[in-house]
Parts: structure tokens; sequence; C-alpha cells
């Protein structure tokens, strides 16, 4: 795996699990659609067709196509188009059905009721009832069943099935994240019960109840879907999706620009100075939104230097968070100053936000007891000079400039920071596991649900656990546990905001930025609406007018 | 000769065996594992989950245990199942790789070979001239340009610009329904500029290295005979010369049997060729013990075999070694 590692991908998953392809109607705008398109033709309106095929670039393969298995964002990106969930989120970030038709949550809040859509069936023609629920249920809770996402689901008291469409799960304590869970793929129990999943070819060639059915995969090369006829929400418009692997985001251009690609996720130098010809303005449209993951920079608060919270207000402040966006991303991000993502409901824009300002950084330095005493232009404390190392994964050369840039902010505060990329393997287990780091540059992904105890509870701080600069604070215990523990919306988002607040003023890590996401596709697709959850959405509602259709794909 | 070989085969065995050992210690020198990769700073993991992992795949073991495991399953010709998330056995990742890699490796060694002998000895032959000199600036800009570079002003050139060419891949969308010689075209057109690049990084060795030998044998007493004799030129060269002077690239070729096995990242990245050296790369980098393993022993093995291949050949071919052995 290349550039994003592990904890990006990870949060997103749930995020591309949950977009499936699907045309609901929003029901509540409450944020403002931050997206935007960019493109110099006006969508000609046309009837929708069916018909034609996208040619996808991605830079890496998926590795398994069963979502139980899977953790990574190429297989996710195949098994959200073959696979359903219970619920999802729709262009608005509201949690809709998808096989389930709706659910009821009990006076208790323990208990949750789901009701199954009755016209579902699996790709091979078996109906879809509760006894897939409870397969896909047991497999995620089977010790046998190598899985990252079996965590929500041992929070499962009781399973019980009231009849094919409907069951109920109790749960320990009230668990608002819970819902969400249930937006994982559903598996076909018929085709899988009592096989080891590991070894079922299912996972090289799934059956599931999406929009697309599985058709061909060649390792390395391509994977090929083909649209499910039979799909409960109508059949999509697009006949097939042909996904090609091509590791080097150059040669992924180059087939772009040959026209062998409708389809890839530009660079910032790419958007901005590479596709801005005559011929890309006529044959491809550019989208950019707030990607679900944001770029952070923690620091060690066990080590002595990041105790005091002024100290690490300080460091924001003598940070040119702008700088780094208009350098690193050309501009194409935002700075971001909670860890919740700007365009969504979550977020609160009333904190503090440490602007950039090195004098004041100084004197806040000054404050804490930081002062250049000898004269060699270093801050020190206690006749120990102010230096520290940035550690950041090998390979992510946003991380890298982000750090360079930074390096030269501190300097001119008078503190001196080394930095040290290091392959992931050794990175996660010499450095991270061991608390053996000063600041780290690193990334999450943003999940849609709020729940963040895992990377902020005080308890989350044993060895392998996300909370690995060690904060901790009682106030953001209880509210991030009362926060999960609330399914009342506006009751919910005030925990969180306090949350925010609180994480603000203590500065555990300096929040840098949230980057967009930058696709480009062919002009020939129609009905690509950007939302606050991005393009991929209603995929199945692209289509391509009949007259423009460039590939003829049996149906 | 029987006997000998015989020998040679029985020795290979500790020799394997050793390899082995060396290979899965360092592998489990580095640090990380194949579980952190994935579940470290992974939200959705707990300690349980990650300790369920670990035991599935049997890395609470101590190392020797696992080894242990491993060389059982080995002497059974069982490599196992990979530690990615696909859980494939290792022989169909591997054996899924081994064509192309195989065909772009002959294919370009086959190019070397027939562009870098006769350089080379054109080379000896006019020692000093302008040819010899034009030819060394040549080889080793070939060899000194950066093959990820040259790749991608090529690909602009003939897939971009002019679009003879395709620029990345083995097939063409539409290779299914191809008949069969437009097939072998297909292919052929999209084994160009990999096997072009490939090769060309390789010609100053091979044309350095006959270059050398060439000078070496025109000094020999045997030539000034032939050309005593009354000889022309051409049979002294081709005839005499040649055949002596080509004997070393048989021990080179021997070596390179790994080799042919063996494929670049770089290169494959920027082509998107399915090859091993991607294979390896990524086992490598998530910490996949029996993929990396698997390919390790899979070299090991031809690595030996090539250099038997060598010896014996080698006595086949120069009557001097077969007397004295």
């Amino acid at each position: 795996m290349t550039s994003t590692h592990g904890p990006i991908i990870t949060i997103l998953l749930v995020f591309l699990i949950l977009t499936g392809c699907d045309q609901h109607k929003a029901t509540t705008k409450d944020p403002s659609p931050k997206t935007e398109t960019v493109t110099s033709i006006a969508e000609t309106e046309s009837e929708p067709a069916y018909g034609d095929m996208i040619i996808r670039g991605t830079i890496g393969d998926a590795s398994v196509l069963l979502p139980v298995l899977a953790n990574d964002a190429s297989s996710f990106d195949i098994t959200g188009l073959i696979f359903n969930g219970l619920v999802k989120y729709d262009k608005d970030i509201q949690l809709v059905g998808d096989l389930a038709e709706k659910w009821e949550i009990a006076d208790d809040k323990l208990t949750i009721r789901f009701f199954l859509r009755k016209d579902v069936k699996w790709q091979d023609g078996q109906p879809f009832t509760t006894k897939d629920v409870e397969y896909t249920y047991k497999t995620y809770v089977n010790p046998k069943t190598p899985t990252a996402y079996a965590t929500d689901f041992l929070k499962v008291k009781e399973f019980r099935v009231l009849d094919p469409y409907t069951f109920e799960v109790t749960y320990t304590e009230p668990y608002a994240p819970a819902l969400t869970s249930w937006g994982q793929g559903m598996l076909p129990s018929h085709l899988l019960e009592g096989t080891e999943i590991t070894e079922s070819p299912l996972k090289r060639a799934p059956v599931g109840t999406g929009p697309y059915r599985f058709r061909e995969w060649k390792t390395q090369e391509k994977i090929v879907v083909d649209s499910n006829h039979d799909y409960f929400e109508g059949r999509p418009y697009i006949n097939r999706v042909l996904t090609r692997v091509i590791p080097d985001p150059a040669t992924m251009f180059l087939e772009l620009k040959a026209g062998r690609l409708d389809q890839m996720g530009l660079s910032p130098l790419q958007y901005t100075r590479q596709t801005n010809t005559k011929w890309f303005n006529e044959n491809f449209r550019k989208y950019k939104y707030l990607a679900f993951g944001y770029t952070y920079l923690g620091y060690n608060l066990l080590d002595w230097k990041f105790k005091d919270k002024k100290v690490r207000q300080a460091l924001t402040t003598a940070i040119d968070r702008d700088g780094i966006v208009k350098g690193v991303l050309l501009g194409l991000g935002e700075v971001a100053y909670t860890p919740y993502k700007p365009d969504t409901y979550w977020y609160n824009p009333n904190v503090k936000k440490w602007p950039y300002d090195p004098e004041k950084a100084k004197q806040m330095l000054a404050e804490a007891g930081w002062t250049d005493t000898d004269g060699d232009g270093i801050l020190d404390k206690d006749g120990k000079p102010f230096k520290f190392t940035i550690i950041t994964n090998q390979g992510n050369q946003l991380r890298e400039r982000a750090a360079t840039i930074i390096q030269r902010d501190l300097r001119r505060v008078g503190i001196r920071v080394k930095i040290r990329p290091i392959e992931w393997a050794a990175f996660l287990k010499n450095f991270i596991d061991r608390r053996n780091f000063e600041a780290c540059l690193l990334g999450w992904g943003i999940g849609i649900d709020p729940s963040q105890i895992d990377i902020w509870n005080s308890k989350k701080t044993g060895e392998r656990e996300l909370n690995f600069i060690t904060y901790v604070n009682p106030e953001v215990d209880t509210l991030l546990d009362q926060g999960a523990a609330t399914y009342d919306r506006e009751k919910r988002k005030e925990y969180y905001d306090r949350f925010q607040e609180i994480i603000a003023e203590d500065q555990p890590y300096t929040f840098l930025f949230v980057s967009y996401s930058l696709p480009i596709i062919s002009a020939r697709f129609h009905g690509i609406k950007p939302a606050p959850l991005g393009i991929g959405y209603n995929f199945d509602r692209w289509y391509v007018p009949k007259h423009l259709q460039k590939y003829h794909i049996a149906p | 000769m029987g006997p000998y070989i015989l020998k040679r085969l029985l020795l290979m065995i500790p020799v394997l065996l050793g390899i082995t050992i060396i290979s899965f210690g360092v592998m489990k020198l580095a640090p990380g594992d194949p579980v952190s990769v994935v579940t470290d700073l992974n939200p959705n993991m707990n300690k349980e989950a990650i300790e369920r992992i670990r035991a599935y795949y049997g890395l609470d073991q101590p190392a020797y245990v696992q080894y242990a495991k491993w060389l059982k399953n080995m002497l059974m010709l069982d490599f196992g199942r990979s530690f990615a998330p696909d859980s494939r056995p290792v022989i169909d990742k591997i054996m899924e790789r081994i064509p192309v890699t195989l065909l772009i490796n002959i294919l370009s060694m086959i190019l070397i070979l027939a562009v870098a002998i006769p350089l080379g000895v054109m080379s000896a032959v006019k020692q000093n001239s302008v040819f010899d000199k034009g030819t060394t600036v040549f080889v080793f800009v070939g060899f000194a340009i950066p093959t990820f570079w040259l790749a991608l002003l090529l690909m602009i050139l003939f897939g971009v610009k002019l679009e003879w060419l395709p620029i990345s891949g083995l097939r063409s969308l539409t290779y299914a329904e191809l008949s069969v010689p437009e097939k072998v075209l297909d292919l052929g057109k999209h084994l160009v500029l990999p096997v072009f690049v490939s090769s060309f990084g390789g010609l100053a060795g091979m044309s350095r290295y006959m270059r050398s030998n060439m000078l070496e044998v025109i000094r020999q007493d045997y030539i000034t005979t032939a050309r005593a004799k009354g000889l022309d030129e051409r049979t002294v060269i081709f005839k005499h010369a040649l055949r002596n002077a080509l004997l070393p690239v048989i021990t080179l070729l021997g070596l390179s049997v790994p080799g042919l096995i063996g494929g670049s990242v770089i290169f494959e990245t920027i082509f998107a060729i399915p090859g091993m050296g991607q294979l390896f790369y990524q086992s490598v980098m998530s910490r996949d013990y029996p993929t990396v393993m698997g390919i390790l022993v899979i070299g090991a093995v031809l690595t030996l075999v090539g250099n038997l291949l060598a010896d014996v050949m080698y006595s086949v071919a120069d009557p001097r070694i077969r007397a004295a052995g």
C-alpha cells in the first residue's frame, strides 16, 4: 500500500460501506454543502439511458471482496457496489434504511427492532431474509473470523429473529453508534453457512444484493462488475464498471490523457496545473469536496516538554496552517480546528482557533518558562534546549512536506525540529506502540458517526490502543460516554460541541488540515450530483445519454 | 558426471535449509508483524480482537515453533496461506505472477544478448575507435537513466502523442473478444515498451563483459596462430575468438536463472504489470511471512539449480575443464 495508510483508511471504511448506491431523496439539509462543481460546459439535460461502461483508475488492487474480511479502501470500493448493509447514509449524511425498511428503538434505548425489505433478492435469486442477517452477525462475532469490525457487534447482548423479515438486537447499555454498525455489508448465508469464510471462493467471486454483480477479477490488473438488472432500487444505468489497477499516479494520468480512463482521483498539482487545457475542459469534469479525514501533529503528552497546555497552544499559534494548505495542498483543502469534518452537522465552528502569530507564540512560550537564556537562538528551560523530532510514515509526501513547513515555522520562534520519516510497519511497532516519539504527523479518517471514544478516552491509552499520545481529561471521558449513549441528535451534538471546545483549548494535537477529494470524470457521464457525502452515493443513477455512449456492452 | 551431479544435488539440501533459517530469522528481525500492519491505529480494533487475529495466524507462538511448522508444511510442498487479508494459498499468488514475469524477463534477456554481444565484440575488435567510445557512452547512458523517467517519456511519446502503443497494462480491454493472432499482437504491443525499458539498462553490463572477454581472447597465442595461418579476419574473430569469449557468458546465464522470476518494483509499478516484483514488495511491506518465504525459497532453489546448470554446461562446452574435472 502506498500513500494513505491504515489510519485514514480505517474509519473511511465505514463511510465507504455506507455509501452504497442509491437515489434517496434528501430529507433534511442542515449542513450547507461545500461541494462545488468545476466545469466549463453546461450540463445539457438529456434522457437517462442504459448502457456504456465506466473505466476507473485505482492505485491499489482490492485484497478480498467480502466486506467482513476486507480492511482497505480499494476492497471496499468494490464491495460497496456489490453488497448492501441494513442502513446507510444518504447524500446529506442522514442515516436511512438500505436493506432495512425501518427500525424502532425501544424506550429503554437498549433494543433495536429492524424490519427488512421484503423485495430483496441475492444476485443468485435467493430471497434475502433475517437468516442472512443472523449469519452475518454470527460471522462478525465468531472468534475464528479475522475481521477488524467485531467490536461494535460484540456489544450486542442478544440477537433474536422474530420472523423472516423482522429481528431484534439488545445491547447491554445504550449505544448510539450501534445503528451505524448495521451498515456493514450483509453476507449470503445460503452460500457461506458451514464453510470456512477465509477459504470461501466468494472472497474472489462475491454474491451480494447490490446494484452490481461480480464478473471478473484479474489480480493487480482489473476488476469488472456488471449491472444487476434485478436490483431492488432499479437497474443501474451504467452497464459495466471496470476498475483498472495502475499503481503509478503519473502513468494513470497518462492513461486519462490518452482517453483510456473515465475517472481517477487527481493530485492537487494535477488539479491546478495539468488539467486546464481545452481538451480537458471539453472532455472531463472536475469535482472537489472535503475528504473524510484530517491530518494532525500529535504531541506525546508523556514527554515533559509537551505536558503544559500553554506550550501546545503556543506551538499551534506558531504554525502557519494556512501556509501549509497553500504550500502542500495548493489551496485545495481547509485548515482543521477540531477532529470533525467542517461541513458536517457535528462540527463546532465556535472553538478557539489559535491563529498564526509568531510573536504571540514567543510570548506564550516565555510565559511557560521557555526563553533563550544563552543566546544561541534556541529557547531553553531548566538548561535544556527546545528541540524535538517529528516522526511520520515514509512515502506520504503531503505529510513530509507539511512537516517541513512546520520545521521552518517553529525555527522562527526558536524551536529546532528534526523530521524523521519511517517505514510503516517499523513506525507502528518501534515508535507508536512503544510511545517512543516526541511528536508525530499522521492522519485520521473522520467517521460519520461522531463517537471518537477510541482516540480520546483516557482508558484507551494501552499498548496498541489509539490514544497513543496519552491524552487524559476526565471531562472529555464523560462527554464522550454521554455522547455514545444518546440517540437524540440535538442532545448528542451538545456533548460533542463541548468536547470540541475542550480539545481546542487543550491542543493535544495541532489540527492541520482537511484536504479535498479531487475526482475527475469523463463529461459523458451525467447525473452526478455533488453532496456533502461526495459524489459516489448515487452512482447507480449516473448515466450516459444514448448518443454519447462510447462502449457497447451487452446488457 | 552422474555421481558429480548427484553429490551437488545432495549438497543443496543443507544449503537450502540454511538459507531458509537465515531468511526466516532476518524476516522476524524486521520490526512489525502482519497483524500490527492491519490492526494498529485501526479504530475498530480492540486488544481482544488483535490477540484473536494473532492467534489465528499462529503468531502467538515462539519463532522457532513457527519456523518448524512452516518447514513441516514446506517438506510436503505446502507453501501455506498468505497472511494478507485475502488468505489465498501462497502458491496460487506466486503462480499467477510467474508467467508474465518470465515472459518479460526472457524477452529482455534475449534482446540484451542479441544487442550486447555484437556490440561488445565490435568494441573489442575496434578497440579505442570512435565506435568503441560511442558504444561505451551509449550503454552507460542506458545504465544511468532512471527507469521510471525513461518509461514516462516513452509513454508520452508513443502512447499519448503518437498513439502507436498502449501506455500500461498487459492486455487491451477487448482482449477476450480477439482472435488468437490478434491476441498475440495485442500482447506484443503492450510488451514493446516494458521489454525495451528493462533491457536498456542491462546492455551496459553484458556488452562491457563481452568486450573484455573478447580483448582477453584476442591477445591469446592461438589467435595469433590463426592469423599466421592466413585465415581471414572474419573467421578469426567469429570462429576462433568469439566461441572462446562466449564461454564465461554461460556462467552469467546460469547466475541469471533466479533473476528470471524476479521483477523490478519500479518498472512494474510504472507499467502497471502484475509481476513478481510488486508481489514481493507488497508482501515484505505488509510482513506477509508465508508469501515472502515462498518467494525466497523458490528464488533460492533456482539460484542453486542455476549454479549447478552453469557448472555442468561449462564442462560440456569447454573440453579443458572436462579433462581437469
